[in-house]
């Protein structure tokens, strides 16, 4: 309950305010996020921005069912990091290495999925430079394999990488943008399915990915 | 008061062409023009609104005209990851800029070197330290560039505001930043009519074709006409406004021609899309970015001891 007022206060205050002032965030297709069914929100990645700007999109009232999955080697490396990402952000932390039954990912974002929640994957696996978009991994596979017929909402992020760099803590006030495409119910082997889902990703791209002159019509 | 009447009078005369004209022609397409009408009276009431409230207000307003235009053309740089460091520096100097003309009193000699011979040095500076030479110099100038024409050349205009009463007239700073807005902006909107109904002869057609020497003259001529109407604003003789109008349109002109060239060099039709049938604040500013350091410099030498 406190962490539930926690992150919507910080959303009303702080993020939104800093997306919308700050870097004027421009959303293509937000349409295809007004579905309340758990869906799988797949994007690419390149900066700490991406999450934030993300569950931005997102009324105050539904920011706690949507569930960022991140690695908990980085993000709980210390008790103030894993209280503040898990308060803001209510991130789904999954490890990354040792596994076990135990902490095995899958069954934590199949958990999540069936109580309802949405997921935000980068399935990159880390940030890239924001140049290129790196070769995504298996994991969204994996995870339709268990759930078949989730909902798969591709998302492309631009100029994240930009304004908050990999290493840096000030970020530099480029316009971003959040392209979204619409819903997919993906089929077929792991790999065609890792595939489409890139290629889906990819082609919400500008056509000039070099620079931001692609923000403009 | 006077003035706001006038501009209401304006705003209410072209939403009428406008709604006269979509009933003549049902068949053309005024959704551009309607826009732009549109647009202007949301800009009139957010200017005025900021300008009547106090000049503090105003200040802060005309800060982040600078900070959003400066960000539509960092946005549209081909900006290097090693210039993240010297990023953060320029739009740290927007506010920096501008808290010299708030102090009390404003600080004219800090608000004149401030961005001209301070950042030109550190910037580069703050590149050096991040260890990547090539393509050095193009970050460097264009990064500058920016400053100077968006944070440096616009604050010129909040500066204004600082200006007390002139000698015996009711005219200060403030009424000059109207009246500055005024003619720049009518000339803008005037040279666009000309140009439209009358336009044949394309001034500068590699750069913009929209520009035609109908326009031009239609254009200024009109703006300099009117700029009497509103003299009261000023300290200005009648032929000293005349050439002081002349002299704000001319540069208002050159300044967009200048941030045409730059739309065409990066490739874009216009720089955002702040402001519907607008395009981004830089097509809004352009004008000012040029008429402002002109006529406060102008009103500096002449009108103030």
């Amino acid at each position: 309950m406190f962490r539930d007022v926690a992150q919507m206060i910080a959303f009303a205050l702080v993020m939104k305010p800093f997306m919308t002032l700050f870097i004027g965030l421009r959303v293509r297709g937000r349409e295809h996020l007004s579905r309340s069914e758990p869906f799988v929100l797949v994007a690419n990645h390149s900066s700490h921005l991406d999450t934030i700007s993300l569950l931005s999109l997102f009324p105050l009232t539904r920011l706690r069912r949507i569930r960022p999955v991140a690695a908990a080697d980085y993000f709980e490396r210390n008790k103030f990091v894993s209280l503040f990402t898990k308060t803001v952000f209510n991130i789904l932390p999954i490890a990354r290495k040792n596994i076990t039954t135990e902490n095995n990912p899958l069954r934590r974002m199949r958990d999540a999925l069936q109580a309802g929640d949405s997921l935000i994957i980068f399935p990159e696996g880390t940030r890239g430079s924001g140049e290129q978009i790196g070769e995504f991994r298996s994991g969204v596979a994996h995870l339709i394999e268990k759930m078949p017929g989730v909902s798969v909402i591709p998302a492309y992020l631009v100029n994240m990488g930009r304004s908050l760099p990999k290493g840096e803590f000030i970020p530099v006030p480029f316009f971003c943008e959040i392209r979204i495409g619409a819903p997919l119910v993906l089929t077929g082997s792991r790999q065609e399915i890792t595939k489409a889902l890139e290629a889906a990703v990819r082609e919400l791209a500008p056509e000039t990915s070099e620079n931001a002159a692609s923000l403009e019509k | 008061m006077r003035m706001g009447l006038l501009v209401l009078t304006v705003l209410v005369v072209a939403s009428a062409v406008v709604a006269v004209m979509r009933r003549k022609k049902p068949d053309k397409d005024f959704s551009e023009l309607s826009a732009r009408v549109r647009a202007w009276w949301i800009m009139a009431a957010v200017f005025f609104g900021a300008i009547a409230v106090s000049n503090r207000i105003s200040l802060i307003f005309f800060a982040l005209m600078s900070f959003w235009a400066m960000k539509e053309f960092v946005t549209l740089l081909k900006t290097r990851p090693a210039d993240h460091h010297a990023l953060v520096l320029t739009f740290l100097a927007v506010p920096i800029q501008y808290l010299w003309i708030a102090l009390d009193p404003p600080w004219y000699g800090m608000f004149i070197i401030f961005i001209p011979v301070y950042m030109l040095l550190s910037l580069p500076v703050r590149m050096v330290l991040s260890k990547e030479t090539r393509g050095f110099v193009d970050s460097a100038s264009q990064i500058q560039w920016g400053l100077m024409i968006f944070v440096f050349g616009l604050s010129h205009m909040a500066y204004l505001l600082t200006l007390p009463t002139f000698g015996q007239t009711n005219a200060n700073g403030r009424t000059l930043v109207l009246f500055l807005v005024f003619v720049v902006e009518m000339s803008d909107v005037l040279q666009y009519i000309w140009g439209k109904t009358l336009g044949r002869h394309k001034i500068i057609p590699a750069v913009s074709p929209n520009k035609t020497w109908e326009g031009f003259i239609g254009g200024i001529t009109t703006a300099m006409l009117l700029s009497l109407a509103i003299r009261f604003l000023t300290p200005f003789t009648i032929p000293e406004t005349l050439l002081v109008s002349l002299l704000i349109t001319v540069a208002g002109f050159f300044g967009g021609a200048v941030m045409s060239a730059v739309k065409r060099d990066f490739g874009v039709k216009d720089f955002g899309s702040v402001i519907p049938g607008h395009g981004g604040m830089l097509d809004r500013v352009d004008s000012l970015c040029y008429a402002a350091p002109l006529f406060f410099h102008y009103v500096r030498y002449f009108h103030v001891d």
